[in-house]
């Protein structure tokens, strides 16, 4: 018992540990519309791009959430925009649009004599340099993004299914998207300082793609997710503490375990079936 | 006051013009079919009047007023099977549930009386049994009856299909058209595309034949006995079913603008 309360003893791990559970759970929801729409790539893409935002917020010693928030929630809109207009396509786009947004983050960093360890940070993801008013923050949008999950719970789900029906049946569908997109936005950017930017994908789409092998109904999915989710984010906290690997990676391969025993559970039930 | 009022419509992707001064007047209680070949508009019209395309101009005004402008739910639009992903999570009971999201505020609960609209909409396509099957195991025929449930469930004023008999067993068929004939009877407005020109006469009150405007209009003896009607016939006959060689950009214009995300 004590092994397991031991890491509680220090303040900074109590809040990793708070933040790797809100950022697993939150995750995990958007993730849901994220692998059903085949968002994957937007969420990479977005993330890579917030770095950019966040290089520009630290020369200019603004807030890095603020900086990555901003841009972020631009590249979303930009991809909804470019998406809907369909005039190039959208993996073209996005690939052109976030690689050269992340470049300019390098750049801009890589100027910098004083460079710097704590930007590193949001590359691969500290959780346990959360601060408290980080945690305040993530608590704060958390809450934003579930009230938005909640309201729009029906809507999204008839878009996320049939968007031209929903659309015709007088739901508001594009503005739904774009929604989504912000709602998605602002999940990647509460998540980055403790996964990292390389790696909030894999958090937004792992999660969400094992409880989808496990279920076909939308609100199980979405459920399970959220189990998937919390026990990586606080169980890959407590392996990282133990084995002192980096708590962003060690998360991500909880989660990636979790899937393939997903993957695994779900054969041997066809197979009792068959 | 009639259901359906265009006036000179024009619908146009890029520079192709899909639509091309359409007029069309349908009233209430009326099933209008709507023929034409490949690419002559048809899925084209009924997504303008569902308020999915906007006209490039000339005047469409649905139930009275412009289709973007109705309360939600009113329109019922039953895309082709193909439209949608069959592996989403859902059961055939989720699907038809979706038909009363419209109309339901986010503050109010899925009521026992939706529950019961649910029930009865999959009586009325005789789905009842395969409520909890999930809709990746599903014959088309029952597709399209899951989505005509569905839009049943909106319970709405206007109710669009576009090529629902295309590749249904004879069994679904009947029953989409006893369902439709009943929603006309109780005074709803129908349109309708198909490729099926056999049994226009029992699906339908009014029959107009199209190719990106209106070759032929009026009850289906009217139009069979009209020329339109009969060329567009021999082209069936000949070819097995109806296709245009000339169609510019084959397919184009039935493809939607709108995209999911």
């Amino acid at each position: 018992m004590s092994y397991l309360l031991a890491p509680f003893a220090y303040d900074f791990m109590q809040r990793a540990f708070i933040a790797a559970l809100l950022v697993g759970v939150l995750c995990s929801v958007m993730g849901t519309y994220v692998v059903l729409r085949r968002l994957s790539f937007i969420g990479d893409g977005i993330a890579h791009a917030s770095f950019a935002g966040i290089v520009i917020a630290y020369l200019r010693g603004a807030d890095y959430y603020i900086g990555a928030a901003v841009v972020a929630v631009l590249t979303a809109l930009g991809i909804g925009y470019v998406h809907r207009k369909g005039k190039v396509s959208l993996d073209t786009s996005i690939g052109v649009l976030f690689t050269g947004a992340f470049a300019l983050g390098i750049f801009l960093m890589s100027r910098q004599r004083s460079y710097t360890v704590d930007l590193q940070s949001f590359l691969f993801g500290d959780v346990l340099s959360v601060t408290r008013a980080d945690l305040w923050l993530i608590v704060a949008l958390g809450a934003i993004i579930a009230l938005a999950v909640i309201i729009l719970y029906r809507p999204l789900l008839f878009a996320s299914f049939d968007p031209v029906v929903a659309e015709a049946s007088g739901i508001r569908a594009p503005i739904l998207d774009y929604t989504l997109l912000v709602l998605l936005a602002l999940t990647i950017t509460v998540s980055l300082q403790s996964v990292g930017i390389v790696l909030v994908a894999a958090l937004l789409v792992t999660p969400a793609a094992a409880a989808y092998q496990l279920t076909n109904r939308f609100a199980p999915m979405m459920a399970l997710a959220v189990g998937f989710g919390a026990v990586s984010g606080v169980g890959g906290l407590y392996v990282s503490y133990y084995l002192r690997s980096s708590s962003g990676a060690t998360i991500v391969l909880l989660a990636t375990l979790l899937f393939f025993l997903a993957v695994g559970l779900k054969r041997f039930i066809k197979r009792q079936r068959a | 006051m009639e259901a359906i009022a265009l006036r000179d419509v024009h619908v146009c992707y890029d520079a192709f013009v899909a639509l091309d001064g359409v007029d069309l007047v349908v009233g209430q209680g009326q099933a209008l079919g709507i023929v034409g070949p490949n690419g002559s508009g048809k899925s084209t019209l009924l997504k303008s009047i569902a308020g999915l395309l906007q006209p490039s101009s000339g005047s469409l005004c649905v139930l009275g007023t412009s289709p973007k402008s109705l309360e939600p739910g009113a329109i019922a639009y039953v895309p082709q099977v193909e439209a949608v992903d069959w592996s989403f999570p859902a059961t055939v009971w989720d699907v038809v549930a979706m038909g009363r999201f419209p109309r339901i505020p986010f503050w109010r609960r899925f009521s026992r009386a939706d529950r019961e609209i649910v029930n009865h909409a999959l009586e009325a396509v005789q789905m009842e049994s395969l409520a909890k099957r999930h809709i990746a195991h599903l014959s088309g025929g029952q597709q399209q009856r899951v989505f005509l449930a569905r839009a049943l469930a909106q319970q709405p004023r206007l109710l669009l299909l576009d090529e629902p008999t295309t590749g249904v067993d004879h069994a679904t068929e009947e029953a989409l058209r006893l369902v439709v004939r009943d929603l006309v009877a109780q005074g709803m407005p129908v349109l309708m595309t198909t490729h099926d020109l056999d049994r226009v006469t029992e699906w339908f009150d009014l029959l107009c034949v199209m190719d990106r405007h209106i070759l032929a209009f009026g009850t289906p003896e009217e139009v069979v006995d009209s020329g339109a009607y009969a060329a567009i016939r021999e082209h069936t006959h000949t070819h097995g079913h109806l296709r245009h060689d000339h169609a510019p950009h084959e397919g184009h214009a039935d493809h939607p603008e709108v995209r999911p995300i």
